[in-house]
């Protein structure tokens, strides 16, 4: 896999398709998705490779009831889940992380601020906020950081990331993102592992912060 | 399934069950499920495309793309309890004609990329099927199916081209 990209790499659009991709990065390929026609068409042919391995696997006799048992249940009450919809810079997939509410930024200094959505033993997803032309603490990685620009947009050693843009960065790169000009950038960015920060947030407070 | 979706017709909901339940049960037995969670499975599946047929768009998707996404849906719930975040839904276009070049195309990209993979060694469509069965990490997807992965890419970006103009007529 390279170490950047600003698509989601196949592997990634792969495992994705067939539900192994942690739900942190989950929420960053669902976002990227509900953004871009690109990548849907992309996570469509792997679903339409899905569809095929589903097809060709051999068919195994269902018990003879099931079929008359489903269809007298056809016209049961349908159970109603709640929908997100988008709701400004943020698509349907981060509304439901963020069950609906606005996002509640805490900050973290330098008019850096994020809400953590989630986070588990697999890995964390945030959104972050950064003032136009603010960088980010220079900072390299354990594992996988994936971001994804929602407003404004940012450039790093690698290149510039705008609205729909995604950064796959490995262990490989220290880099030190800097916000552009004009809107404040949003990002949604999911890790496997804890960010290491070089300066900016001496690593003592990194507990503290989640990052 | 344009049937059971436009005029919720039970005998073609009838006709797709028996297609597709003997099918997601091998498939769902593939990993090691038992006969009888396996039914559990196909029931909640079957039961979602009935209830979910509005969403599908045969423009975009065969049948069995959707129903492979709604099964490993069912399958993640099921083994981790937790919902896989979902792209948002396009926007439907109500008063928008089939478009019958567009549908035929999407069958002729399927079964292109069919035979591609038909023509894959054994051991290396294992693998393949191993990734879309929900059994490989993406790690373990970029560094096993390499090969695969890059024998089927043009029939993927072929197949991408034409979504992706289909998907920006759809938006604008």
């Amino acid at each position: 896999m390279p170490a950047i990209t600003h698509h989601i790499p196949e592997p990634m659009m792969a495992a994705y398709a067939a539900g192994t991709l942690p739900n942190a990065f989950s929420l960053v390929v669902a976002t990227q998705v509900s953004m871009s026609s690109e990548a849907r068409a992309a996570l469509q042919a792997h679903e339409a490779v899905g569809g095929i391995v589903l097809e060709d696997s051999g068919a195994v006799a269902v018990s003879d009831n099931m079929k008359s048992d489903l269809l007298s249940m056809l016209d049961d009450p349908v159970p109603t889940e709640p929908v997100y919809t988008r709701s400004g810079v943020y698509p349907a997939p981060v509304m439901e992380a963020l069950k609906g509410r606005e996002p509640r930024w805490k900050t973290l200094g330098m008019g850096v601020k994020q809400d953590i959505l989630s986070e588990d033993e697999y890995g964390s997803v945030r959104l972050l906020y950064i003032p136009p032309e603010q960088a980010v603490p220079d900072h390299g990685h354990n594992g996988l950081e994936m971001t994804l620009v929602l407003q404004g947009s940012f450039s790093d050693e690698t290149g510039r990331f705008g609205v729909g843009d995604v950064e796959v960065a490995d262990e490989t790169l220290e880099h030190t993102p800097i916000a552009g000009a004009g809107e404040p950038c949003i990002c949604l960015a999911a890790t496997d592992a804890r960010l290491k920060f070089n300066a900016f947030v001496p690593r003592l407070l990194q507990p503290l912060f989640r990052i | 399934m344009i049937a059971v979706r436009d005029h919720r017709d039970k005998a073609a909901f009838a006709s797709l069950f028996d297609h597709f339940a003997p099918r997601l049960k091998g498939f769902v037995m593939r990993n090691g499920t038992s006969a009888a969670q396996a039914e559990e499975i196909v029931q909640d599946v079957m039961l979602t495309l009935w209830r979910k047929a509005h969403m599908f768009d045969p423009h975009r998707a065969q049948v069995s793309a959707w129903v492979y996404q709604i099964v490993r849906n069912r399958q993640i719930d099921v083994a981790r309890k937790e919902n896989r975040p979902m792209p948002e839904a396009l926007k439907e276009e109500p008063e928008a004609e089939p478009d019958a070049t567009q549908i035929v195309a999407i069958e002729q990209e399927t079964g292109q990329l069919r035979a591609a993979l038909a023509k894959l060694r054994p051991e290396q469509r294992e693998v393949i099927e191993k990734a879309y069965l929900g059994e490989l990490t993406h790690q373990e997807i970029s560094t096993q199916t390499g090969l695969p992965l890059g024998t089927i890419k043009s029939r993927i970006r072929l197949g991408l081209q034409r979504l992706r103009h289909e998907l920006k007529d759809l938006s604008e």
